[in-house]
């Protein structure tokens, strides 16, 4: 059985001679199917490089990445699009809705370029905001909303498509606490209740405790790999998108 | 999705499109203003007579003739109806102008001298009433036939048939009223004339037998040019021209007047509807200018629907589409305001309006057109963004 993601010796280097920057400096990592991992790490060690390369934003200057099987380092711009559009999920740390369109509009987006139908893309993404706690406010444009509830709105995009995996970059970055903690407890459902695989990078241990793995980086290398909760059985194997 | 996108910036996208809205307005205003100038000119030409020439007396001075020259006889009538077989119809003609009485009504009219063949000549018809007979044209009998303006200054809403007027120191019946032909476009009105039979004209009014103008319809199917060419050389011989000596004569072609204006009436119009094209093009700069800031402000947008799954050519249309949507809704108010815009021009300089499907069609297409030209750079930069570097653009 191939794993979801698997990553072997992957590096990603800025720039030539003088100015070379070596973001990621020989990175191996597996993640199965049902897992939610956190990923931690000071400034500039190289997290953000490493989603954008598992969100397939980037391709790595070396190494390998397999996502479900697939070699990422040799597709083209394009491939790599459908790939994002088909399997991935993003939530950042700004939020990043679109302005001036609306929650259900925003959460319709990723459906919009799978090409799905109009009457289903509704009904689909109205589900997502139902998930997210915000089916009341469809019809709010970003500004009317909290922090929060743009972020979940966000989380509604993201999982709308039914991606293999979520990644957040400091999804909680620019929230409270009170609100950084509604947002993690919507992930864990999420993971628990769904099995989406999320991966997720974050400054702060307490939002990390909610992961089931956390994996620490620091001057672009894995330097610890620790599984606080096993991935329930159940999680393993088949897809479970479908099911959604 | 384009049509949303230029929702929510409704009024950007409004002045965005007012280069184009100008442009096409004003494509459509001249062109459509020029048709009507050329078609209302046309109009005047065909509504002087159909295939017709006239021949006056006198040199060709360029602007008129000069009236010193000797007058035609009916013997010069006779020769070319006899010896032009080019030509169809003969009317000639003696005028002057006269003053029109009416119980206590008076009116100051043009009074031509003439016979049937001068309606035929010159597409006049009667409304009310009859044409002349030959008793009246041979004997020169007082009878006479009224064009619309003297009919309406001198009996209002009543009928003249049958009534006597008096015209100068003729007193005649009203046998015929003609169809009105209204104002040409040269503010002339047309209808302001008094027709009378020739004789009489010449015995009681004028006094002579001279005859101030020969009216000719060249027989269908000759060109106008080859009939010119057979009365000018049948008058030579009449008057006794020398060879290499001057004409005391002009023969008119209308059809060639009204082809000569039409010509350059046409000219102006392609040039006026060229120099709004250009401002059509300047309205397309102004597009792509908008777009480009679009491309920048909307960077982080474009970031955003690249992560979600948009590919270059996902993007690329999205702008390319936005640019078009813009520029045809401009083609499409310029040919709304275009339009309304030259029908109101039209009434105001009382010209026929004449809108083209061709130049409708053609602003349209234009205006697409330079959707797609100036939409497609900036679209392309947009697709080139790095996905990344657009998500962390501030
Ligand atoms: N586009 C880039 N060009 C050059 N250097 C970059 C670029 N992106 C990131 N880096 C560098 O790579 C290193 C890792 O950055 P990043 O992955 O953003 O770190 P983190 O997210 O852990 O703070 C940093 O030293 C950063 O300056
Ligand atoms: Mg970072």
């Amino acid at each position: 059985m191939t794993g979801l993601v698997e990553i072997r010796g992957i590096h990603k280097v800025y720039g030539h001679g003088e100015t070379e920057v070596r973001a990621l400096d020989g990175v191996s990592l597996d993640i199965e199917e049902g897992d939610f991992v956190a990923v931690m790490g000071p400034s500039g060690s190289g997290k953000s490089t490493f989603m954008n390369i598992l969100g397939c934003l980037d391709v790595p200057t070396a190494g390998s990445y397999r996502l479900r099987g697939v070699e990422i380092g040799k597709l083209d711009r394009d491939t790599l699009a459908l790939l994002r559009r088909h399997q991935l999920g993003f939530v950042f740390q700004g939020f990043n809705l679109l302005a001036r369109t609306t929650a259900l509009e925003n959460c319709e987006l990723p459906l919009l370029y799978q090409g799905v139908a109009r009457t289903e893309r509704r009904a689909r993404a109205l589900d997502a905001l139902d998930r997210v706690g915000l089916a009341n406010r469809a019809n709010h444009l970003p500004n009317e909303l909290s922090g929060g509830q743009q972020q979940r709105v966000a989380i509604a995009r993201a999982l709308v498509s039914r991606p293999a995996v979520i990644l957040a970059d400091e999804p909680t970055g620019n929230l409270d606490s009170t609100r950084s903690e509604e947002i993690m407890k919507l992930l864990v459902e999420l993971n628990e209740t769904q099995r989406i695989t999320i991966a997720m990078v974050t400054h702060e241990p307490d939002m990390a405790a909610y992961a089931r793995r956390v994996v620490v980086f620091k001057d672009g290398r894995v330097v610890t790999d620790e599984r606080q909760r096993a991935i329930p059985p159940d999680a393993r194997g088949e897809r479970q998108g479908a099911a959604l | 999705m384009a049509i949303t996108a230029i929702r929510r910036n409704a009024m950007r996208s409004f002045l965005t499109t007012l280069g184009v809205i100008i442009g096409v307005a004003s494509v459509i205003a001249m062109v459509t203003l020029g048709r009507g100038a050329t078609a209302s000119v046309t109009n005047d030409i065909s509504a002087l007579g159909n295939n017709m020439l006239i021949i006056v007396p006198g040199a060709d001075r360029r602007f008129g003739s000069s009236s010193s020259a000797q007058p035609f006889t009916q013997d010069d009538v006779n020769a070319i109806r006899e010896e032009v077989p080019a030509v169809a119809l003969v009317a000639p003609t003696s005028g002057g102008a006269g003053r029109a009485v009416y119980g206590n009504q008076n009116w100051s009219t043009g009074v031509t001298g003439a016979d049937n063949s001068y309606l035929r000549v010159r597409n006049w018809n009667v409304e009310l009433g009859r044409e002349f007979n030959d008793g009246e044209v041979r004997t020169g009998q007082a009878v006479c036939i009224l064009g619309e303006t003297p009919r309406r200054e001198l009996f209002g809403a009543g009928s003249p048939i049958g009534e006597q007027i008096r015209v100068g120191t003729v007193s005649c019946e009203v046998i015929a009223v003609l169809e009105s032909k209204g104002t040409s476009t040269f503010g002339e009105d047309q209808d302001d004339f008094i027709l009378m039979p020739l004789v009489t004209f010449q015995r009681r009014m004028s006094g002579n037998e001279n005859i101030g103008a020969i009216l000719v319809s060249a027989t269908e199917g000759v060109p106008t040019r080859d009939a010119q060419l057979d009365l000018i050389a049948l008058l030579r011989q009449r008057r006794r021209i020398h060879v290499g000596d001057e004409d005391d004569f002009v023969v008119r072609d209308m059809q060639e007047i009204g082809q000569v204006v039409s010509t350059v009436t046409g000219v102006l119009t392609t040039l006026l509807g060229a120099i709004a094209a250009v401002s059509l093009l300047v309205g397309g700069i102004g597009i792509m200018n908008i777009m480009l800031v679009a491309v920048t402000e909307r960077t982080r947008e474009i970031g955003i629907r690249m992560a979600i799954g948009a590919r270059a050519g996902d993007v690329l249309l999205q702008f390319l589409v936005e640019a078009i949507t813009l520029s045809v809704l401009g083609g499409v108010m310029g040919i709304a305001l275009g339009l309304l815009g030259s029908w109101g021009a039209a009434r105001a300089f009382d010209l026929p309006w004449v809108p083209g499907m061709d130049v409708i069609a053609g602003s349209f297409l234009f205006s697409a057109l330079v959707g797609v030209f100036f939409g497609y750079y900036p679209a392309h930069k947009a697709a080139q963004l790095n996905p990344i570097e657009a998500l962390r653009y501030e």
